[in-house]
């Protein structure tokens, strides 16, 4: 490994690709020719195979969750706080995997792919996804990988309702479920909000009912409003003021050209960058998933009754100032939980950065996290006696 | 563990749905999970008892008592504990209620302010008591509601709680001859047992 990387880094990565060749039903009634998944490991497969880990992506996440992939890099996988060695997911301990969802548009068959019957991008007319989707075609990646139970199943926001979904479709097959910033269903308020980032895409001239490059043109207006406007939902009030305040950043009132706030410039460079690396028919695709999202429904809408098929325990972490993702959303799941008698423990973190905290180095988050997940380390991956343990 | 934990413990029937109100570092717990296949949960805040009860395979849930048990519903537990925070929450009565409506039964434990160190003082110095078991100055405690066991007793009764069982201990957890004869003179903490009373409606 280069001296340049940290030394508490999973290091450079490669990204694999898992292609399933049979016909895979989805739940909407169409059925995809075969798919293929693309993902990244971090970490070594005990004997026992006992101690995998599935990371699960939020709404624009990917399977790049941590390291490098050139040393040139300058930013490490998205969730590289929370893996590496020594950090709360220790891939010292554990195998990590984590892949790109089916309908993404960073490598896994998704709307910007060939759709071999008419050879020409799925687009638009990719079939809807839901989440059980994921977690299906989730299981098959860990089929292949030799993976008959993950210790833990790990998501935050739309990546730990992947993780909730596992539990009730597949309760063998995983240990724990780990809920970070998530929820057991949208409220109407956070529907909304994606509606708004759905009609932004929508409207623009560029978008051409989903066929845009098919036209050679891309919705970028329309992907940056989206970005922007999802941003805000992101951090806190508070948090947002202590990051920005009412700065300026450019130009002069007196004047009165040119003006920008700061936070008017971090919206604009983070909406810019995700029109240039983000999908339009992925995001509408993502946030129908989201939207949709309800594993009550197939048990009398009765989360209770959906949760008593679960066997693995769960973690249920929370943010203090999270909105998007309330801590009340939380709390839902865990009285559900206790009521189904399952084993589940919860905390909610303080901190100001909102629903993005999922994401951050927040001490007592990354404690909780750490604190749990070496208990299920113990269990699944003992440390042999004598052997140099990882500084953490 | 601790010494009154053990006691409790031994209250807990084997395979009992337990709820700990204020668990602290899920010591009780812990062990119920492990001796008594209990299925347990614990209500706890301060974040440091969090990470540890997290660390040992506890079920604690991050709740505040003062914000009230309504999320957890009728007869779900078959026990609900709280050891020595009875005298730190806002309404120790709507909580007596609220641990009898959600558990069959429930144990308490708290210190007695009628012990004869506390009268003492009070009565000798004048001055508010401060003792081993009660370590707090009055303007820095978290002990806003103290009492002594013959106040806890004839809350029992004004709430038609029965008193199932009764335990009164020293300060070392060992009960003495005198504490049996008079306690509310001698007992440093008791463990109280209740149920609901058949007339109670």
């Amino acid at each position: 490994m280069p001296d340049a990387l940290p030394s508490d880094s999973v290091g450079l990565v490669t990204a694999e690709t898992f292609v399933s060749a049979a016909p895979f039903a989805l739940q909407c009634g169409e059925t995809l020719p075969g798919f293929q998944l693309v993902y990244e490991t971090y970490g070594r497969l005990n004997q026992q195979r006992s101690n995998a880990v599935l990371v699960c992506h939020a709404l624009s996440g990917h399977h790049h969750a941590a390291g490098y992939h050139r040393v040139e890099d300058k930013r490490p996988g998205w969730w590289d706080t929370c893996i590496g060695p020594g950090k709360p997911i220790d891939t010292s301990r554990f195998f990590v995997v984590s892949l790109n969802n089916l309908g993404g548009c960073h490598g896994s068959t998704g709307p910007i792919s060939i759709n071999p019957t008419s050879g020409r991008p799925y687009g638009p007319d990719f079939p809807k996804i839901t989440v059980g989707d994921w977690v299906r075609s989730q299981t098959a990646l860990a089929d292949h990988l030799g993976i008959e139970q993950f210790a833990a199943v790990i998501g935050g926001s739309l990546g730990g309702m992947q993780a909730l979904q596992w539990s009730i479709d597949f309760p063998e097959r995983l240990r724990a479920a780990v809920l970070i910033a998530s929820a057991s269903r949208l409220s109407a308020q956070n529907i909304a909000f994606n509606e708004i980032a759905r009609q932004a895409i929508m409207s623009d001239p560029e978008f051409h009912a989903g066929h845009y490059r098919a036209k050679g043109t891309n919705p970028d207006m329309g992907l940056m409003l989206a970005r922007m406007v999802g941003h805000i939902t992101y951090l806190s009030d508070d948090g947002m003021r202590q990051k920005f305040g009412r700065e300026l950043k450019s130009g002069d009132l007196r004047i009165g050209r040119d003006v920008e706030f700061q936070v008017e410039s971090y919206l604009h460079h983070q909406g810019r960058s995700f029109s240039q690396t983000f999908d339009a028919n992925t995001y509408l695709l993502m946030t129908r998933a989201l939207d949709f999202f309800d594993p009550a429904g197939a048990y009398q809408d009765d989360l209770v009754v959906a949760l008593a098929r679960a066997r693995c325990r769960f973690l249920v972490v929370s943010f203090s100032t999270d909105w998007r993702f309330s801590v009340e959303r939380s709390q839902e799941l865990v009285d559900a939980l206790v009521r189904a008698r399952r084993n589940v423990a919860s905390a909610i973190i303080d901190t100001e950065h909102g629903h993005d905290s999922f994401l951050l180095p927040v001490p007592r988050y990354l404690e909780v996290l750490g604190s749990y997940l070496r208990r299920l380390a113990d269990e699944v991956s003992p440390i042999p006696a004598g052997a140099p343990c990882h500084a953490g | 563990m601790r010494a009154d934990l053990r006691i409790i413990a031994d209250l807990v029937k084997p395979g009992a749905r337990v709820l700990d109100l204020g668990c602290g570092t899920g010591d009780l717990l812990a062990h119920l999970q492990a001796s008594k296949e209990v299925n347990g949960y614990g209500l706890e805040i301060d974040p440091d008892n969090i990470t540890v009860c997290l660390a040992k395979g506890v079920n604690v849930l991050e709740q505040n008592l003062d914000e009230g048990l309504t999320n957890f519903l009728d007869d779900s537990f078959d026990m609900v504990v709280m050891t020595e925070t009875l005298q730190s929450v806002r309404q120790p009565h709507t909580m007596l209620k609220e641990m009898l409506r959600i558990g069959r039964e429930c144990v308490v434990t708290f210190p007695n302010f009628g012990h004869w160190r506390c009268r003492l003082q009070l009565s000798a110095r004048g001055r508010m008591p401060v003792a081993k078991h009660l370590p707090h100055t009055w303007y820095d405690t978290p002990n806003i509601h103290l009492c002594t066991f013959n106040d806890f007793e004839a809350l029992c009764r004004l709430l038609g709680f029965e008193i199932i069982e009764r335990f009164v201990v020293d300060a070392t957890h060992a009960n003495r001859f005198l504490m049996n004869q008079f306690p509310n003179f001698f007992g440093t903490y008791a463990f109280y047992r209740l149920g609901r009373s058949e007339t109670r409606q």
